[in-house]
C-alpha cells in the first residue's frame, strides 16, 4: 500500500518533469544556449574550420534558428553526432534539434518518434569509384568492396540496391564520414556510397578529386532536413518556420545585405512586411520576438546565399542547385506562405 | 536506557531497542538500507517507464522478428538482408565467439611463451620480451587495434595489382590490403567419413597418452609420446583421405575484377582485432606465467635438477605444474577481459554482436533499451559461461588439500 502511494507519488513527479522537459524554448531560453547536433565534419555541411568555429550549410541551419529564439547566432552549442549516436542524442534531450543530413523516412517520423521540419536538402544515394577502374555504372560494380556508414538509410538502399539488381558486393561497415574517406582513399574498399551531396564535399577535400568519378546513378530519394523529438509541437514549429523563413526570404529577395534596411522601412509587399515582423503578430503567435526572422536571415543569409557560401557552384564542393532551386526556378523549395 | 543487571526478557520489547540495542541494530541498518535501496531500484524502473512514455515509447521485443535489411559482410551462418534482427544479432554473436576464442588461444601461447622467455637467462631475450609486455600493457587496446589495422591496410598490395595466380604466394595465398584470401576447402561426399577417422585418431591419441602414463608409473620406461602422438595426429586422416579418393578438395581464389573469386577470405578487420587483442591480453598474461613460475621455490628446480632431469622436462614436468595453481585464477579474467575487449571492434568495422544488436539494430528500430539489455545479457551469459568453464579447470589443476 505504502509502495504504490509513493510509486503514485513517483508518477506524479515523473509527469511533472516530463511536462517540463516538453518546453524546449524554454530550456533553450533559460541556458541561453541552443544544443544542436550536427554531423562529427562534413565539409560545406558542418565542419569546424581553422579556429574551430564551426560552419557549413547545416550549420547555418542551427545558427538561424539560435538567431531567431536568442537574437545571438553564436549562441549555439555544436554537438558532433554519428549515423549511430544521433538519435540517442536527441531522444535523450542531449540536443535540442538535429541538423545532420539526416533523412526524413516513415519509420524515423513514426517509430523513433522525431518530428521533421522540413527539407533543406533534397539528395538521393550516389556511388564514389577511383576513376581507373574504368567503372561506367553502378551496375558494374558486381563484386565490389562498398564502404557504407552504419546506421544510415544508406545502408539500407544499398543493400535493396544490390539485392533487386541481383548483384554481389562486400560491405564495410565505417562510423564516420572521415574514417570512410582515409578506408577509400587507402584501398581498403573500391566504392563509398553516400548521399550525392556527401560524396562531392568529400571528393572536394580530395588532393586529386579528378581521379574519382560519382556514378550516374541515383539509387534513392534522401530528403535531408532538421529534426526534433515528438511532443513538443512548438518547439517543432519554431524549427519548421525558422527553415521556411530562409527558404521564402530568397523567393521574396530578402537577403542579409537588404533585410535591415527592409525591416526598418518596410515594403509594399505584406508578406515581406509580414515575415520581418513590420505587420502582424507571427512571432508572438509562437513567443519569439517580432524580428526573429530578421534575425535569422541576418545569421547566415537566405536559403540561396546559404547554399552558395557553402556547397554552391562557386565552392570547392560545387553542388548545382538542382531540385534544390525554388519552386518558381523549376525546383522544389516551395515554403508555406506567412500569413 | 536498562543498566546491565537487569533481565532482557523482563523488560520486553521496546521500538527504541531497534536503534539502542546492538542485538538489533545491525538488523535494522539492514532492513534500512534494503527498502532504500528498493526505493532506488523502483525509482529507476518507474522513472525508465515514465521517460519512455513521454517519448511516446513501449518496451517492445518484437523488433527482433522484423526484417532488418542490412547486410553483413563476414557470416558464419547463413545470412541476407531480409532475415531477422534476430538472426543478425546471432551472427555478430557468432563473430563475437570467434573472435573471442582465436584471441584466447593465441594469447595464451604468446603469453606463456614471453612469460618464460622473459625469465630467460639470455639478456638480450629477456629485454626484447620486457619490452614487448611494457610496451602492450602500458598503451590503450583501442590504439593497438587502429595501428594494427593502418599497417595491414596501408602496406599490403591492392587486390587489383594481382594480375594472375602467379603473384599469389605459393599460387594460392594472396594478402592485400583487404584481407587475405586462402583456399577455400570443398567437402565432398565421403568427408564425413574422414571425419570420422580423424576423431578416431584423436581418440586414440587420448588412449595412447593415457596408457603410456600407466606404464611409465608401472615400469619407469618413457615412450615417445610426443612423435607417436603427431603420427596418430596426421597419418590415419591422410591415408583415409588418399583411399576415400581425396574427398576435399580446395577451391583456389582467382584474381577477379575487383577483388579475389573464390576461395576464402579472412578480412583485416578480423586479422587485426585478432592480433591486437591476442598480443595486448598476451602481454598480460605473460606477467601472469612470470609471477606463477616465480611463485615456485627455487629448490624444486634444484631439486629436479640434482635428480638429473633436463630444464624443458623440469619445466613441464615440475614448475609448470606447480605454476599453474597460481597462473590459472587470474589467466580466467585475463580470457573475461579479451571477450569484453572485442566490442572494440566497432573501431575497425568488424561486425560482433556489438556492430550488429548493438549498433546498427538499435540505430534502425529505435530500440535502445531492448538493445542494450540484450548485449548486456549476451556478454553477462558469455562471461560467466568461461569462468564457468575455466573454473572446471582451475578445480582440477588446483592443489588438492585432504
Amino acid at each position: 500500500m505504502k509502495k504504490s502511494v509513493f510509486l503514485g507519488a513517483l508518477t506524479v513527479a515523473g509527469l511533472c518533469a516530463g511536462a517540463s522537459a516538453a518546453a524546449t524554448l524554454d530550456d533553450v531560453t533559460a541556458r541561453g544556449t541552443l544544443n544542436c547536433g550536427v554531423t562529427t565534419g562534413l565539409v560545406g555541411f558542418a565542419a569546424p574550420d581553422a579556429n574551430g568555429v564551426w560552419e557549413g550549410f547545416d550549420v547555418g541551419v542551427c545558427r538561424a534558428v539560435a538567431a531567431a529564439v536568442l537574437g545571438d547566432p553564436t549562441a549555439v552549442e555544436f554537438v558532433p553526432t554519428t549515423g549511430q549516436t544521433r538519435f540517442t542524442a536527441l531522444a535523450s534531450g542531449e540536443i535540442d534539434m538535429l541538423a545532420r543530413n539526416t533523412t526524413w523516412t516513415f519509420s524515423r517520423d513514426v517509430d523513433l518518434k522525431f518530428e521533421f521540419t522540413g527539407i533543406n536538402y533534397y539528395d538521393g544515394q550516389g556511388f564514389m569509384v577511383p576513376r581507373e577502374l574504368g567503372v561506367a555504372s553502378a551496375k558494374e560494380l558486381d563484386g565490389a568492396t562498398v564502404c557504407i556508414q552504419t546506421g544510415t538509410t544508406t545502408e539500407l538502399n544499398l543493400a535493396d540496391f544490390f539485392r533487386v539488381n541481383n548483384i554481389n558486393y562486400e560491405p564495410v561497415p565505417i562510423e564516420t564520414n572521415a574514417e570512410a574517406q582515409q578506408q577509400y582513399l587507402a584501398g581498403a574498399c573500391d566504392v563509398y556510397t553516400t548521399d550525392a551531396s556527401g560524396l562531392a564535399a568529400t571528393r572536394a577535400t580530395f588532393e586529386a578529386p579528378a581521379d574519382h568519378v560519382i556514378l550516374p546513378e541515383i539509387i534513392s530519394k534522401e530528403p535531408l532536413g532538421p529534426l526534433v523529438r515528438h511532443g513538443d509541437n512548438e518547439w517543432g514549429d519554431i524549427v519548421r518556420w525558422t527553415l521556411n523563413a530562409l527558404i521564402a526570404a530568397e523567393e521574396l529577395g530578402v537577403t542579409s545585405a537588404n533585410v535591415e534596411q527592409l525591416a526598418t522601412e518596410g515594403t509594399d509587399n505584406p508578406e515581406i512586411n509580414r515575415l520581418l515582423g513590420t505587420e502582424g503578430e507571427l512571432g508572438a503567435m509562437f513567443g519569439l520576438d517580432a524580428d526573429w526572422a530578421v534575425q535569422a536571415i541576418m545569421a547566415g543569409g537566405n536559403y540561396g546565399e546559404l547554399f552558395e557560401q557553402n556547397i554552391g557552384e562557386s565552392t570547392p564542393i560545387g553542388l548545382a542547385r538542382g531540385l534544390n532551386a525554388q519552386w518558381t526556378e523549376g525546383g522544389l523549395l516551395y515554403s508555406p506562405p506567412f500569413r | 536506557m536498562t543498566t546491565i543487571s537487569d533481565p532482557p526478557a523482563r523488560q520486553g520489547f521496546r521500538p527504541s531497542q531497534l536503534i539502542y540495542d546492538t542485538r538489533y541494530r545491525s538488523l535494522t541498518i539492514q532492513v534500512v538500507a534494503m527498502i532504500l535501496l528498493m526505493l532506488a531500484a523502483s525509482w529507476l524502473v518507474s522513472n525508465t517507464i515514465q521517460n519512455l512514455e513521454s517519448l511516446g515509447k513501449d518496451f517492445d521485443f518484437g523488433f527482433l522478428g522484423q526484417s532488418a535489411g542490412y547486410d553483413i559482410n563476414q557470416r558464419l551462418i547463413p545470412y541476407e538482408n531480409q532475415d531477422t534482427h534476430g538472426r543478425a544479432a546471432l551472427v555478430g554473436i557468432l563473430n563475437t565467439i570467434l573472435v573471442a576464442f582465436m584471441g584466447c588461444a593465441l594469447a595464451t601461447v604468446l603469453g606463456v611463451i614471453a612469460g618464460v622467455l622473459r625469465l630467460s637467462s639470455n639478456w638480450v631475450v629477456s629485454r626484447l620480451i620486457s619490452v614487448y609486455v611494457e610496451g602492450f600493457r602500458n598503451v590503450p587496446l583501442l590504439l593497438w587495434i587502429i595501428l594494427i589495422f593502418a599497417v595491414v591496410n596501408e602496406s599490403m598490395p591492392h587486390p587489383r595489382d594481382f594480375a594472375s595466380t602467379s603473384d599469389m604466394f605459393l599460387n594460392s595465398i594472396a594478402v592485400t590490403r583487404q584481407g587475405t584470401w586462402l583456399p577455400a576447402p570443398i567437402f565432398g561426399n565421403l568427408s564425413g567419413i574422414l571425419l570420422i577417422v580423424f576423431l578416431a585418431s584423436l581418440v586414440a591419441i587420448y588412449g595412447f597418452r593415457y596408457w603410456a602414463r600407466k606404464r611409465q608409473e608401472a615400469t619407469g620406461e618413457i615412450l615417445p609420446v610426443f612423435r607417436i602422438s603427431l603420427a596418430l595426429f596426421i597419418l590415419p586422416t591422410l591415408i583415409a583421405y588418399f583411399i576415400l579418393g581425396m574427398p576435399i578438395s580446395l577451391d583456389y581464389p582467382e584474381p577477379g575484377r575487383f577483388r579475389f573469386e573464390g576461395g576464402l577470405l579472412i578480412r583485416n578487420s578480423l586479422i587485426a582485432l585478432w592480433l591486437a587483442l591476442s598480443l595486448y591480453t598476451g602481454a598480460f598474461i605473460a606477467e601472469i606465467v612470470r609471477s606463477g613460475i616465480l611463485s615456485v621455490s627455487k629448490g624444486q628446480s634444484e631439486a629436479s635438477f640434482a635428480l638429473g632431469l633436463r630444464p624443458n622436462r623440469t619445466m613441464n614436468l615440475v614448475i609448470l605444474p606447480q605454476a599453474m595453481r597460481v597462473i590459472v585464477p587470474p589467466l580466467i579474467s585475463q580470457f573475461l577481459n579479451l571477450t569484453k575487449n572485442s566490442s572494440l571492434a566497432i573501431a575497425v568495422g568488424y561486425m560482433d554482436v556489438r556492430a550488429t544488436l548493438g549498433g546498427i539494430t538499435i540505430n534502425q528500430t529505435g530500440r535502445e533499451l531492448e538493445g542494450m539489455l540484450l548485449l548486456g545479457l549476451f556478454y553477462l551469459v558469455l562471461s560467466l559461461v568461461i569462468s564457468g568453464v575455466m573454473n572446471l579447470y582451475n578445480n582440477r589443476v588446483k592443489l588438492k588439500e585432504r
